[in-house]
Parts: structure tokens; sequence; C-alpha cells
């Protein structure tokens, strides 16, 4: 029992490491043992999950005499317990999934090897329980995502893309290291379970308490793509749609999320923070579902639906619910995952065009994708019996319990979900083939629609209270839950009517609102500062070096060198007897202090 | 009587004025002279304080006066390489003024 912790990290990277260093030439063995062992981490995080003990053996990895001492230790409450199913339930359809999705690529073996290693990333964020081991396992899920995005990194989009996104989510991360090391400061101590009781000493100082939960806060704006570290997550897209499925839509972005439950206690004594924390959230999610309305590739559609969703779950941490929280990612992970699955389906059948306004009529010819697309459609924006409806209807009513204007924002936020993903329904799906190459496309393979189905299953029963209670805390029920379900589902018909009104048989966009489409303008502006701080910055040390370094130092000594030697040259006059005059002046001084002095 | 005193001013000036000679002097050979001046001053200065320092037994000390003799055999020996250096000198110049022998100027 004690041994399944150990394992669920253990294999993974041990599979990562083999293959990395001996097979990566023989890309089937590569990707089966890839493949084995995330499903010996999902037998094992299911095993876990069955038993109902909370204990695994700790040890101290760094400890200096007692100041600060980091564990290598495991938590296992029912919070990491589901998670790690999740996690590794959903890696493991992604995984038999990337079999057929990346069947004919060169760099199967990197591909699955990486992939290895962002599940042992990953799966010890989940596990861990204290904040450093935490840090350390972010890192390395923001540097597996790096390679992942970067995968096809010889085009420039891919790996610009790559960078950007490691690059935006270090700044957050240093905001949250920052954030751990005041929390230490204060309490002594960076376990989990050592600062709650020692809460007190944080709370006494509120203004200190507030910007350390905003600090940590950071990391989760950084890593869950939130405003305004959100610009990664859509050029992320340029990795493969495994990656996108599993990084960017179900576990890593999720991290995020799940950090902030974890130590939603120093946030939550912090009431300011907490409304920030809303706000942000809310502020994400309306922002991407406006950007959506007007986006031309299916994965970046989906890709703004996910920072939205994502917005959802922070603005449910603000109110300060967990369980909603919680929740929303439970069931968003299924039916994201399966969006970007399904849409992987659809560019892998169709050679890997993206572009919406090529595609057309393909409920026709892939039924089950098509099938599979519309349940996680349905889920995403919140349509009964679907689990996005359980889980989006209560955080809609928590917000209308807690903050009003936060309601409204959210409820519009749903209007624009229901309108962009039905945009997306219609014009992929419905109508006729815009392309060749769409009135040519077949239905997939199995090993890419069997994934598919299980999650269409997932994202089917995931809401229902009777299959979510066994693995989380639902979010209480309160007497308003009857009007805001109902305003939710006013909302949801008439987005989609909107939407089928105005995209049925069209061939292109009859909107053009160009701050949607370009995203508000946001890579422009940060493109804009970087380049001019980083001018500024330039300007000031090519000053320094050249003025002071260069002609100050440098040529100070010399000329000061070349000075004094011209000055002393004067003395050489070639005079005998003049150097003899010297000579005796030196004597006499050298008499003089010698003798009267 | 002549006291220690007077003999050490003799000295003195003799020193400076062979001193003077070698600073002032052009010719090569006057300023080998003055610098065998210069060295008899001292010799002087020197049998002046062996002459005014009475050892107890009543006799002059007469290390002093060895040491003088050590001092006349060493100027006659640098006197030697001096004339020597200003013959080989002469040779390569053809001159003995100091003057012209000022090529180590900058």
């Amino acid at each position: 029992m004690l041994i399944f912790p150990w394992l669920i990290l253990v294999v993974p990277l041990a599979s990562a490491v083999v293959i990395t260093l001996f097979t990566l030439r023989w890309k089937a063995l590569s990707s089966f043992i890839s493949i084995a062992a995330v499903l010996i981490s999902f037998i094992c995080s299911c095993l876990i999950f069955t038993q109902s003990g909370t204990s695994a053996r700790e040890f101290t990895w760094v400890d200096f005499g007692g100041v600060f001492k980091v564990p290598f230790g495991f938590v296992l409450d029912n919070l990491s317990k589901t998670m790690l199913v999740v996690v590794s339930g959903v890696g493991s359809l992604i995984h038999i999934y990337s079999l057929g999705y990346m069947r004919d690529d060169e760099g199967k073996s990197r591909y699955f090897a990486a992939l290895s290693l962002f599940m042992f990333a990953m799966l010890g964020i989940v596990l861990s329980n204290n904040f450093v081991m935490l840090f350390i396992f972010w890192e390395l899920v923001g540097f597996t995502s790096y390679v992942l995005i970067g995968h096809w990194f010889y085009g420039d989009a891919a790996a610009d893309a790559a960078k950007k996104a490691f690059i935006t989510t270090r700044i957050g991360d240093f905001g949250f290291m920052l954030g751990i090391l005041m929390v230490w400061m204060v309490t002594g101590s960076v376990v989990f379970s050592e600062i709650a009781p020692r809460l007190s000493t944080l709370t006494n100082h509120p203004a200190f308490l507030t910007i350390a939960a905003l600090l940590i806060f950071c990391g989760a704006v950084g890593k869950s793509a939130q405003f305004p570290l959100h610009v990664w997550l859509p050029d992320a897209m340029e990795g493969p749609t495994p990656i996108s499925a599993l990084i960017h839509a179900a576990t890593m972005v999720a991290a995020g999320v799940y950090m902030l439950v974890r130590v939603a206690f120093i946030i939550q004594a912090s009431p300011s923070a907490l409304l920030v924390i809303a706000w942000i959230g809310t502020i994400t999610a309306v922002l991407a579902a406006l950007i959506a309305t007007q986006q031309n590739d299916i994965k970046r559609i989906l890709a703004y639906s996910t920072l939205s969703q994502l917005g959802y779950m922070v603005m449910a941490v603000g109110l300060a619910s967990n369980d909603a929280a919680f929740f929303h990612l439970f069931t968003h992970a299924f039916f994201k995952a399966l969006l970007f699955l399904a849409a992987g389906s659809v560019i892998f059948m169709i050679h890997h065009e993206q572009s919406i306004w090529k595609m057309g009529g393909l409920s026709r010819k892939l039924p089950v994708t098509f099938v599979t697309f519309v349940v996680g459609a349905l889920a995403l924006i919140g349509c009964p019996p679907f689990s996005g409806f359980f889980s989006k209807d209560a955080i809609l009513a928590l917000a209308y319990e807690r903050n009003m204007p936060i309601f409204a924002v959210g409820l519009f936020t749903a209007f624009l979900t229901a309108f962009y993903v039905v945009r997306l329904l219609v014009i992929v799906f419905f109508g006729k083939p815009r392309s060749e190459i769409a009135s040519e496309s077949r239905e997939s393979p199995f090993v890419m629609t069997g994934p598919l189905i299980v999650l269409a299953l997932l994202a089917t029963l995931g809401g229902f209270a009777f299959f979510a209670r066994n693995f989380l805390v639902l979010p209480i029920e309160k007497e308003v839950a009857t009007f805001v379900p109902a305003l939710a589902i006013i909302v949801l018909i008439l987005g989609s009517g909107l939407a089928i009104a105005l995209y049925r048989n069209r061939a292109r966009d009859p909107l053009d609102i160009e701050l949607f489409r370009r995203k508000f303008y946001f890579d422009e502006f940060y493109g804009w500062l970087i380049d001019w701080t980083q001018e500024l910055l330039a300007r000031i040390c090519a000053f320094f070096d050249r003025w002071i370094i260069d002609a100050g130092a440098v040529g100070g000594t010399s000329s000061g060198t070349w000075g004094i030697g011209a000055l002393l040259r004067l003395v050489q006059v070639g005079n005998l007897q003049a150097y003899l005059f010297l000579f005796g002046l030196g004597i006499v001084a050298l008499i003089y202090f010698a003798v009267f002095r | 009587m002549i006291t220690l005193g007077d003999y050490l001013i003799v000295s003195g000036i003799l020193f400076s004025i062979g001193f003077a000679g070698v600073m002032l002097r052009r010719n090569l050979i006057i300023i080998l002279m003055s610098l065998e001046l210069m060295l008899n001053a001292a010799n002087l200065s020197l049998v002046a304080f062996s002459r005014f320092r009475v050892q107890p037994t009543g006799l002059p000390d007469y290390n002093v006066q060895v040491f003088v003799f050590f001092i006349i055999t060493v100027a006659a020996a640098e006197v030697a390489v001096g004339l020597a250096i200003l013959v080989a000198l002469y040779r390569a110049h053809q001159t003995t003024d100091l003057k012209d022998v000022s090529s180590l100027k900058f």
C-alpha cells in the first residue's frame, strides 16, 4: 500500500529515462513503454483511491538546521486521490489516442518520452505535501510543456510558441516563489499540514497575508493562463492536438486551480485577495469568450474556451468555494479533453487543416467524432443533463449569492460560450463541405475514436450526484437553486439560437469585429512593452559599457599612465652631469631628513 | 689648537669642490681628477677622526687609518678603469667632452 504513490511517480519517470536513453530508435517500443507506464500509474491511482489510508512514507530531502526543512512526501486526501485518478485516467486515454494521431510522426519516440516526463511531473504536483516540492514539479511541468509545444520545432511558429509559454509562466512562477518565501518566512515551514495550524502568525498581519496570497495566486495566473498572463495558451495550440488536450485543457492548466484549492486555507484568510482573485477569474472568462467569437481556427476556439472555463474555476476559488471550483475542474477535464481529441480527429482526417472555414458537413463524414464532439460541446455550454451544466451552474449560483456583478458577467459569458460553441458546431459539422479535403474525409481509426467514446460517457455522467459524489464534495445547493439554472438555460438557448441564425449555410463570417479577432491587441501590446523595456535597458548598458568602462576605466588607466610617463620622460636629458646634480640634491634631502628631523 | 672640527670643515670644503668639479667641468679627465679629490677628502676626514679619537692606551685608533689605505687602493683601481673607459670613449667618438656623449636622451 505504501509503495503505490512511489510507483505512480517513479514508473513514468523511468519510462521517460529509458526511452530517452535507450529506445529512441524504436518508435513502436517507445510508445509501448510510455503507454504501459501511464496505465500502471492509473491502476495504482485507482487502487489508492479505493483504499482509505492517508499516510505514505516521507523522508527529509533538505534540512538547514531546522530553519528550512523540505521533506519529500505525499499528501493523500480525497482531493489528491480524485485528482490522481482524473489525471492518470485522462492521461492514459490520451496516450492511447496519440498512438493513432502521431502514427506517421518522425519524432514519436521523443514525444512519448516527453509525455511520460510530463505525467511524472503532473502527478508529482498532485501528490506534493509541501510548497517547495510543488514548485519543483510545477517548473518541471512547465518545462515538459515547452518541450511538447515545440515538438515540431523546425518550424518557427512552434518554437516561438514554446518559448512564449515558458517565459510567460515563468513570470507567474517568480511571483509564486516570492509568495512561498513570504509564507515560509512567517510560519517557518513549507509543509501544508504544518502551515495550517500556524496560520495565526500570518493572519495577525493582514496586509502581509494579502500580499503573500496574491503572490501565490501569481503562480496560478501564469500556469492557468489568467489575465494578464493568458497570452501563451492560444499560441500553445501549435503543439500536437493530444498535447493540447492533455496539458492545456485537462491537466496542467488545471494545476493552477488545484494548487489554489490546496492552499485555500491561506487565501481564504484574506478577503481582499479573494476579491481580486474572483475578479481576475471573471475578467479572464469574459475576455476569452469575447475573443473566441471571432476566431477561425478550431483549436484556437477551443483554447479560448479553456481560458474562459479556467476563469470560471478561478472565479469560484475567489468566491471561497473550493468544492465548486474543483467540481468544475473535474467535469471540465473530461469534456475539454474530449473536445480537443475530437477536434484532433477532425484535423487528422482532413490532413491537418485547422481553419473552420475549410470544413463543413462533417457530421455525415465523421459520425462518431461528430456525436462525441456534440456531447462535449453541450457539456461545455452547460446544457442539461451533461456534466457541464451541473458544475457551471454551481459556480453561477455561488456568484448569485455572493457577488452580483460577477454573476452578471458570468451569465453573459455563458451566453457568449453558447454562441461561439454553436457557431463552431454549425460551421464545422453542418451545411455543405467548404473545401475538397472536407468532402473526401472519412472517420478516424478506432484507436482514436475509442478514447473519444470513453470521454463522452464521462462527460455525460460526470455531473450527476451519484457519480461525482464518490470523487469529491459536491457544492451545497441552496434555495435559490431553481432560479439560477433557469436563467442559465435561457441564456444558453439565446446564444445557441443567435449562432444558428447567423451562421447557418455561410461561406464566410458575417461578423467582423477586429478587436476580438485581434485578441484585444494583447500580443501587440506586450511585444511593444518588451521591446521598449529591452531597448531602454540595452541603451543603459551600452552607455555604461562604452563610456564608463571603456572610456573611463580602461581608457583612463591607459591615458593616465601615458601622461605620467610623458612627464617623467622629461627627466631623461641625456646629460650625465644633470643626473649627477639631481643625485646630489637627493643626498642633501636625505641628510636633512635623517639628521634634522 | 686645531680641533677636529677644523679638519672636518676642510674635508667638507674639499669634498664640495670635488663634487662641483664633477658636476660642472666638461673635460672627462678633469672629472676623473675631481672624483679623486672627493675620495681624498673622505680620507682626510677619516684620518682626522683617527687622530682625535684617542684610545685608553693613549694611542690613536689605527683601525681607521688602515681603512684609509683601503680607500686609496680602491681609488687607484677605479682610476685605472676610468681611464680605460675614457680611452675607449675617445677612440669611439674622438672627443673627451661630456656634452657630446648624450645619445641616451628621450
